[in-house]
C-alpha cells in the first residue's frame, strides 16, 4: 500500500519551524494518523494548541525501528470525529483535549473528564460551565446484577501515597472491572509553563513527578537545547545518563521491596527499603539532593563528578550492589514468592499494544518500547544495547523486567563513573527559536517521558505538552485487574507503581 | 531458611542510632542557610533576583531567607558574588511558628516542644495520618523512608496510620490543590480532638514550585492551624525526624 507523505519526519530532540509543518485537511489528517499507526507506528502524543479562534491538533507517531517520529498537524474548530474507536491508544489524549479546550471528539466511547479542571478556552465539553467542578464526579462504568457490588476507594488512601479514586465492580471477590478517576494532584502545570522559560521553569519540570526528576528535567533541558541549537558537552551527557540510571535503580529496587512488602516477604522488603535510600544518597553525592534536584540544567549539568568523587561513589556502589544482589536473590529464589507473582495481574500483549503501554509495563508484555534503544540521545547513542523484555505480562514479568534492569543499570553506572569524558559541564543555551516545535523523548524508570514545546514569535513557550508514562499506563492497571481477586489490587498496583502527579500535571 | 539467615547476617544491622550520633549527610546537601552577619556591602541584590519564589529578602543590606518559600535550590548562593551567602549541611530546620522560618544571621528558632498536656498525651505515642494534597510525591517518598530500618520511626513511638479516626494528627504534603481541598478538610474533621497538624515541605508551607498557580492554595496555612513546619523540597528524612522529635520534647537539650 502506498503511503501519503504529509508527515514531517523528526528524530528525538529535533525542532522544526512551525511554518514548515503542513496544516492538513481534517480528513487527510485522520487518514494519515491511521496509516502511520497501521505502519507499525505508535502514537506518543496527540494534543491541541490554540490558533486564533481555532485549534491546531498535533499528532506524533513513533516508528520505533526506524528511530523516527512522524509529526502531523490539522486545524479544528470545536469538534472532530474521534479516533478512539479505531485507535484505542489515543482515548485519554482525546479526553484531555476536550477538557483543556472544549474540543469534542465525536463518537468517543468513553467520554469523561480526565483531571476535573476548568477549560482553558471558552466552552466546557460536558456543559458544566455553571456548575461547581467536583473531582471524581462522572458516570462510572457499572455492572448490574443481584450479586454485584461496587467498592469505592480514595481519594485519601490508607498509606503514605498520593490521592486517587478507584471504583471496583465486583462479583464476590472477583473484580469484573476497575475504573480509575484521577485529577486530585492537578496543579495546572502546563499553563504555568506558557510564556516561559523563566526562573522557576526548571523546578516546575523537576516536580512533574518527584521520583522522575532527572527524566523530566532532561527532557525539558533537551527542549531548550533543541530550540537554541546548543550542543551539550559530552561530560554533561554522561553525568545526565548516569543520574538517570541511578534514578532507575532507586525506584526499581524500591519497587521490588514494595512487592515484597505486599506479599509479606519481609527480608527483601526491609533490605530493599534501605537500599533504595542508598541509591538516592548516591544521587545526593552528585548534587546534594536525593531526588537529583538542581543537577540537570539547560545546556548541561550544574555539578561535576571529579576523580575522587567518582572513586568514592564506585566504592559505595560496590557495597550497595552486593547487598542488592543478595536481597533480590532471596526474593526470586523463593517458591512461595514466585507462586504469588506468576499469573497474577496479566495483561495480554495485544491489549498492551492497543492501549499503547510504555516502559516497564509495556516491556513486561513483550512490547519492544525503550527510547534508549530506539530513539537514543546523549550518552545512549551507539552505547545502549541492554533493553530488557519479558513476555508473560503478569506481576512476575514486571518484577523480572525490574530485576534485570537493575543489573544493567548498575553496570552502566559503574562504566560511566570510570569513563567520564573530559569536557566543560555546560554550554549555556541562547535564545529559543521563535515559532518552532521541538520534541524530546527520555526513557525514565517508569517509561517514556515525552515533551513537546511550541514557541511564539518571541521564542517563549506558547504551548508545552508533557506526556508522563503514567498517562499511558493507568489503563494497563485497569486491564490487569480484570477477573482478578480484589485482594490482588495492592500487588498489581505496586507492580505498575504509576505516578498520580505525573498523570495529573 | 539457611539462605535467609546467611543474607540477614551479611546485610548486617543498619538502624542508625540517631539520638546518640549525628547522621551522615551528603557533602553537597543544602541545609540551613548561612547568612552574612554584617549588612551586605554590595548593593547587587543578585541573591534576591535569583530566587524564583521571593524567598530571599533584603532589608537595609541585611539578607534574610524565608525557609517556608525556599526550595533549597541554591541559586541565590550561586548568584552571590561575595560568597557570603551559603548553605550549611545542618539538617535541623523545623519550627513551630511560621514567622520563625524567616531566618536572618541569628540562630534559627528550632521547634519547641508541645505543652505539658499535649506532651503527656502524645509524647510517647504519636499516630499520624498523612494527607497528600498535591505536590510531586517526593515528600511522600521521603516520609515513607522513615519507615525503613535505617530510620525506624516506630522506635520513637511515632507511626503512620490508615485512618484519620485512629490518628492524633495530620501530616500534610502538597500545596493543596483545588481538587484536594475538601478531602483534606474532611480528613482533618475526622481526626478526634485534640489534634496536631504538621506542614511538611515547601508546598504545604507556601505552595513550593507551584506557588501562584490558580489550581493550588499556596499551602495549608489559611486552611488549618499548623503546629509544626518542616521546610525542604522535599525535607530530608533526618529533617523530618528531628522536627517530630523536637515537637514531642525528645530533643530539648540539643
Amino acid at each position: 500500500m502506498s503511503r501519503l507523505k504529509p508527515a514531517q519526519i523528526l528524530r528525538n530532540g529535533d525542532s522544526v519551524p512551525l511554518a514548515e509543518v503542513t496544516i492538513l485537511e481534517m480528513d487527510a489528517f485522520f487518514t494519515a494518523v491511521k496509516q502511520e499507526a497501521a505502519a507499525q507506528g505508535r502514537v506518543i502524543a496527540l494534543f491541541a494548541s490554540p490558533a486564533g479562534d481555532e485549534f491546531d491538533l498535533f499528532a506524533l507517531i513513533a516508528h520505533d525501528w526506524q528511530g523516527t517520529l512522524a509529526l502531523l498537524r490539522t486545524r479544528v474548530v470545536d469538534r472532530y470525529p474521534s479516533l478512539t474507536p479505531e485507535l484505542p491508544a489515543v482515548h485519554l489524549f482525546e479526553r484531555e483535549i476536550a477538557e483543556q479546550y472544549g474540543v469534542v471528539p465525536e463518537g468517543h466511547p468513553w467520554f469523561k473528564p480526565v483531571r476535573f479542571h476548568r477549560s482553558y478556552s471558552a466552552g466546557d465539553a460536558w456543559g458544566r460551565d455553571q456548575q461547581p467542578l467536583i473531582p471524581g464526579d462522572m458516570d462510572y462504568y457499572r455492572v448490574e446484577g443481584s450479586d454485584v457490588h461496587e467498592v469505592a476507594v480514595g481519594p485519601v488512601h490508607a498509606g503514605v501515597i498520593e490521592p486517587g479514586h478507584f471504583r471496583f465492580q465486583c462479583h464476590g471477590e472477583k473484580v469484573l472491572h476497575m475504573e480509575i478517576s484521577l485529577g486530585y494532584q492537578h496543579r495546572g502545570l502546563e499553563p504555568l509553563l506558557q510564556g516561559k522559560p523563566g526562573p522557576a521553569t526548571m523546578q516546575r519540570l523537576e516536580t512533574v513527578a518527584g521520583d522522575s526528576t532527572i527524566a523530566h528535567a532532561t527532557a525539558y533541558a533537551r527542549i531548550c537545547e533543541s530550540l537554541s541549537h546548543t550542543a551539550v558537552p559530552p561530560r554533561a551527557e554522561a553525568i545526565r545518563a548516569l543520574a538517570l540510571e541511578l534514578e532507575r535503580l532507586a525506584n526499581h529496587v524500591g519497587d521490588i521491596g514494595g512487592l515484597a512488602t505486599d506479599i509479606g516477604y519481609l527480608p527483601t522488603a526491609s533490605y530493599c527499603g534501605r537500599l533504595r535510600g542508598d541509591y538516592l544518597n548516591l544521587t545526593a553525592d552528585i548534587c546534594g539532593s536525593r531526588f537529583g534536584r538542581t543537577l540537570v540544567r539547560p545546556g548541561g549539568v550544574a555539578y561535576d563528578i571529579d576523580k575522587d568523587r567518582a572513586e568514592k561513589m564506585s566504592k559505595q556502589l560496590a557495597l550497595v550492589t552486593r547487598d542488592t544482589k543478595g536481597a533480590l536473590a532471596l526474593f526470586f529464589d523463593c517458591p512461595s514468592v514466585l507462586a504469588r507473582l506468576e499469573g497474577t495481574g496479566q495483561v495480554a500483549m495485544d491489549d498492551a499494544e492497543a492501549l499503547g503501554l510504555v516502559g516497564v509495563a509495556g516491556r513486561a508484555c513483550g512490547l519492544a518500547v525503550d527510547a534508549r534503544l530506539h530513539h537514543p540521545w546523549g550518552a545512549y547513542i551507539r552505547n545502549f544495547d541492554q533493553a530488557v523484555f519479558e513476555e508473560t505480562g503478569d506481576v512476575h514479568a514486571r518484577a523480572k523486567v525490574r530485576q534485570r534492569e537493575i543489573v544493567n543499570s548498575i553496570s552502566w553506572v559503574n562504566q560511566a563513573l570510570s569513563t567520564l569524558p573530559d569536557s566543560p559541564l555546560i554550554e549555556r543555551p541562547g535564545r529559543l527559536a521563535p515559532e518552532s516545535l521541538a520534541v524530546t523523548l527520555v526513557e525514565g524508570w517508569r517509561g517514556e517521558v515525552a515533551h513537546v514545546a511550541l514557541t511564539d514569535k518571541q521564542g517563549a513557550f506558547s504551548r508545552y505538552k508533557i506526556v508522563d508514562p503514567s498517562f499511558r499506563n493507568w489503563s494497563g492497571l485497569a486491564m490487569a485487574l480484570r477477573d482478578e481477586q480484589i485482594s490482588d489490587f495492592p500487588l498489581c498496583n505496586k507492580s505498575f507503581n504509576l505516578s498520580y502527579c505525573g498523570f495529573d500535571l | 531458611m539457611l539462605k535467609i539467615l546467611r543474607e540477614r547476617f551479611r546485610q548486617g544491622y543498619r538502624t542508625f542510632p540517631y539520638l546518640k550520633k549525628d547522621p551522615v549527610i551528603a557533602e553537597r546537601f543544602r541545609g540551613r542557610p548561612q547568612l552574612p552577619i554584617e549588612p551586605c556591602a554590595l548593593d547587587c541584590h543578585a541573591c534576591r533576583d535569583a530566587c524564583p519564589y521571593g524567598a530571599v529578602q533584603i532589608d537595609q543590606g541585611r539578607v534574610g531567607i524565608d525557609l517556608g518559600l525556599c526550595t533549597f535550590c541554591g541559586d541565590c548562593a550561586t548568584a552571590c558574588p561575595s560568597g557570603t551567602l551559603t548553605f550549611s549541611r545542618d539538617h535541623r530546620l523545623a519550627t513551630r511558628k511560621r514567622d520563625d522560618l524567616l531566618v536572618g544571621p541569628a540562630e534559627l528558632q528550632l521547634a519547641a516542644a508541645l505543652d505539658e498536656r499535649m506532651k503527656k498525651l502524645f509524647g510517647r505515642s504519636l499516630k499520624l495520618r498523612q494527607v497528600s494534597a498535591g505536590g510531586c510525591n517526593a515528600c511522600e517518598a521521603d516520609i515513607n523512608v522513615l519507615g525503613t530500618l535505617v530510620f525506624d520511626l516506630g522506635r520513637y513511638g511515632i507511626q503512620f496510620v490508615a485512618s484519620p479516626r485512629h490518628a492524633d494528627g495530620l501530616l500534610v504534603t502538597g500545596p493543596v490543590t483545588e481538587n484536594m481541598k475538601s478531602a483534606l478538610l474532611d480528613t482533618y474533621a475526622a481526626v478526634p480532638e485534640p489534634k496536631l497538624v504538621i506542614a511538611s515541605g515547601a508546598c504545604a508551607i507556601g505552595g513550593g514550585p507551584f506557588r501562584g498557580s490558580p489550581e493550588v492554595n499556596n499551602g495549608i496555612g489559611d486552611l488549618l492551624p499548623v503546629d509544626l513546619y518542616i521546610p525542604g523540597c522535599p525535607p530530608h528524612p533526618w529533617t523530618t525526624l528531628d522536627g517530630l522529635l523536637r515537637l514531642l520534647g525528645r530533643l530539648e537539650r540539643r
